[in-house]
């Protein structure tokens, strides 16, 4: 099993749309907006000086409205779409410099891709379909059966074998896009939008169809995504772009806690943040309460207060997993933030603890 | 000036221009005549062996074979019986022989249209050029009376099947290629966005995503391309190409009604007979699209 060893790098990455793209990139840098480009060149600016990490093993989301350059920017990845500038680094490598066939062999053996729209090829049968990748690279057709008859079966589709995507509901459609991802046994997994043409009921489903097997699998998951819920179910870190830039970058608590600016505000808006933040990033760090109450570091918010009044106090100590003493924490603060963002005290939303 | 008459160029001047176009053809024809005949010839010898297994071989087993071969295009025992129906009728009524000399001459012009045309719609479909520049020639094939090709065509190759066959794959290779192009272009962008991120080369993508899913839009000008081989039969008949054509063409000479009706009713039946099996067909190789989710 591939497990993902190798971040993923992108660096001043730029993706200007336009007949003469290149010698645009300057004025961007000088600092010209999207809507200049657009009057005064009849050029559009996909992505703006994207730089981000995007670590091996996680699942990195990336959000934004449409129009934001997210599906623009996964394909990147993979190169579907080419760079005005910059650079990707993955294993040493710049994707962006690839020969055709070094790219095709990153694309065979190190990525597979989920699409909204499933694209699952017509013609051919679930299983055909999920043994695309192997069968393109190369591998033996009874080997490659036998591998995608396994992945049909841990997605949930055993006796679909030989259906036609056609015969399919979209939720066991899209069960099938990433039966055929999964077989293609690659570290780099690209979700586009791969949950959005689903109903709610089958897309919280099949959230956690994919957290259960990234659980096991350990791929790196860049997952792109309009909604909210969704990032924060499944990101440990979320990206969030707007007109091609990164407006924000973190876990999903950070950006609940302290959205930079009103766009994510607004974004965070309808979140409950009791039910999001812990209480380690609102702590004071460091000290410690006179009071019988403590509370684990990944206590939620909501819990905490709840905990707090039912013992009748107004302070608890927040203890790490090994119940060393990393701070405490006050029922006021605890309820301040709950509401909305507040700086009545200084939190520290970089604060990891192990 | 007397603007009711065009200022036409002078009647010595277009002679002079007419006789230059033709002598020079002419020359060309004595150059090469041979040559291109020679290089023809297999189509010939290609004909003369369907049909003399056609004409040749015991009525019955042929008769069966057809059966046959359109009951595997179509698997309807519905097409293949009135094939079986139809070809007795052809038969009883005295046009057995021509009929399969139309056949034999529809199959080799379909044959060689199928492989000029399909590789023609998919150099069209991958090379915007390419598009650009077959398209014209292709609209020129479809619209120009085919009278007109035929004069060159028999300056060339004298009367006979060569020259028939010429000016019906002349006439019948626009369908193919077009709808070749047509389903390649159709394939949903998403789906070869797909392949792409797969790492799909050309030939992959060509072979394994591309042209089955046009396969059905080919299929449908495979169809037309016959559909259109046997309309020129007739046409093809004035060249000395034998078959359902010549009666019909002898029938107008002289007035025979009866005789043209029936052998324009066997071509009918035989345009049927292939219409249907080449569509079931087609709708076989689309089953993928009609099993729709409920």
């Amino acid at each position: 099993m591939a497990e993902a060893v190798h971040d993923i790098e992108i660096r001043n990455l730029y993706k200007i749309f336009g007949p003469n793209a290149k010698a645009h990139v300057a004025d961007v840098r000088a600092g010209m907006t999207k809507e200049e480009l657009k009057q005064r060149h009849n050029h559009v600016l996909a992505l703006d000086n994207i730089n981000m990490t995007i670590r091996a093993g996680k699942i990195q989301v990336v959000m934004g409205l449409s129009g934001s350059g997210k599906s623009t920017l996964i394909r990147h990845i993979n190169r579907l779409i080419d760079p005005t500038e910059g650079e990707i680094i993955y294993d040493g490598q710049d994707i962006t410099a690839m020969s055709v066939p070094e790219l095709r062999r990153f694309r065979r053996e190190r990525t597979a891709m989920v699409f909204q729209k499933f694209a699952l090829f017509p013609h051919r049968t679930v299983l055909e379909n999920t043994i695309y990748g192997l069968l393109v690279r190369g591998v033996p057709r009874r080997e490659a059966e036998e591998r995608g008859r396994r992945w049909i079966s841990r997605v949930g589709l055993d006796g679909f074998e030989e259906s036609y995507p056609n015969q399919l509901s979209g939720g066991m459609q899209q069960r099938v896009g990433l039966a055929r991802a999964l077989t293609n046994d690659a570290e780099i997994l690209l979700m586009d939008e791969a949950f959005s043409a689903l109903d709610p009921l089958i897309r919280t489903d099949m959230q956690s169809v994919l957290l259960g097997l990234q659980e096991e699998l350990k791929k790196t998951i860049i997952f792109i995504t309009h909604d909210l819920d969704e990032a924060l179910r499944l990101g440990q870190n979320i990206a969030i772009l707007r007109d091609g830039r990164i407006v924000q970058q973190g876990t999903g608590e950070q950006i609940v806690l302290r959205p930079r600016d009103d766009y994510i505000a607004n974004f965070v808006r309808d979140i409950r943040r009791g039910h999001v933040i812990t209480v380690r990033t609102i702590m004071r760090k460091g000290e410690r309460a006179d009071t019988p109450l403590t509370l684990p570091a990944t206590t939620l918010l909501e819990e905490a207060a709840r905990a707090m009044t039912n013992a009748e106090v107004s302070r608890a100590n927040v203890v790490s997993r090994d119940g060393q003493n990393l701070g405490m924490i006050t029922l006021s603060k605890c309820v301040a933030e709950m509401i909305a963002p507040d700086d009545s005290e200084a939190v520290d939303p970089e604060v990891q603890v192990a | 000036m007397d603007l009711t008459e065009f200022p036409a160029m002078s009647r010595g001047d277009m002679r002079d221009f007419r006789i230059a176009i033709d002598q020079s053809f002419r020359e060309f024809t004595r150059a090469y005549g041979d040559q291109l005949e020679q290089m023809f010839h297999p189509i010939q010898v290609l004909l003369n062996f369907i049909e003399g297994l056609l004409i040749g071989g015991p009525w019955i087993v042929v008769l069966l074979a057809i059966a046959a071969v359109i009951w595997a295009l179509s698997r309807s025992l519905r097409i293949a019986g009135g094939t079986v129906i139809a070809l007795m009728l052809i038969g009883y009524f005295g046009m057995w022989e021509d009929t399969m000399r139309t056949i034999a001459m529809v199959s080799v012009c379909t044959l060689i249209a199928v492989i000029i045309g399909i590789p023609l719609g998919i150099l069209m479909a991958r090379s915007d050029r390419a598009n650009a520049l077959i398209t014209p020639v292709l609209d020129m094939m479809q619209t120009m009376p085919s009278f007109v090709y035929l004069i060159p065509v028999v300056m060339i190759f004298g009367l006979g099947k060569v020259p028939g066959v010429i000016a019906v794959v002349i006439y019948a290779l626009p369908p193919i290629v077009r709808l070749t192009n047509l389903g390649i272009r159709q394939v949903p962008a998403d789906v070869l966005e797909a392949a792409e991120a797969f790492g799909t080369d050309g030939r992959q993508k060509l072979i394994d995503v591309q042209l089955p899913l046009a396969l059905p839009t080919i299929m449908a000008g495979v169809n037309q391309t016959i559909m259109m081989s046997l309309a020129m039969v007739v046409v093809a008949s004035m060249i000395g190409v034998r078959g359902l054509g010549q009666p019909v063409l002898q029938a107008i000479n002289n007035q025979y009604f009866t005789l043209g009706v029936m052998n324009g009713l066997a071509i009918v039946a035989i345009a049927i007979i292939f219409d249907r099996a080449t569509q079931a067909y087609g709708r076989r190789l689309q089953r993928h699209l009609e099993a729709e989710h409920g």
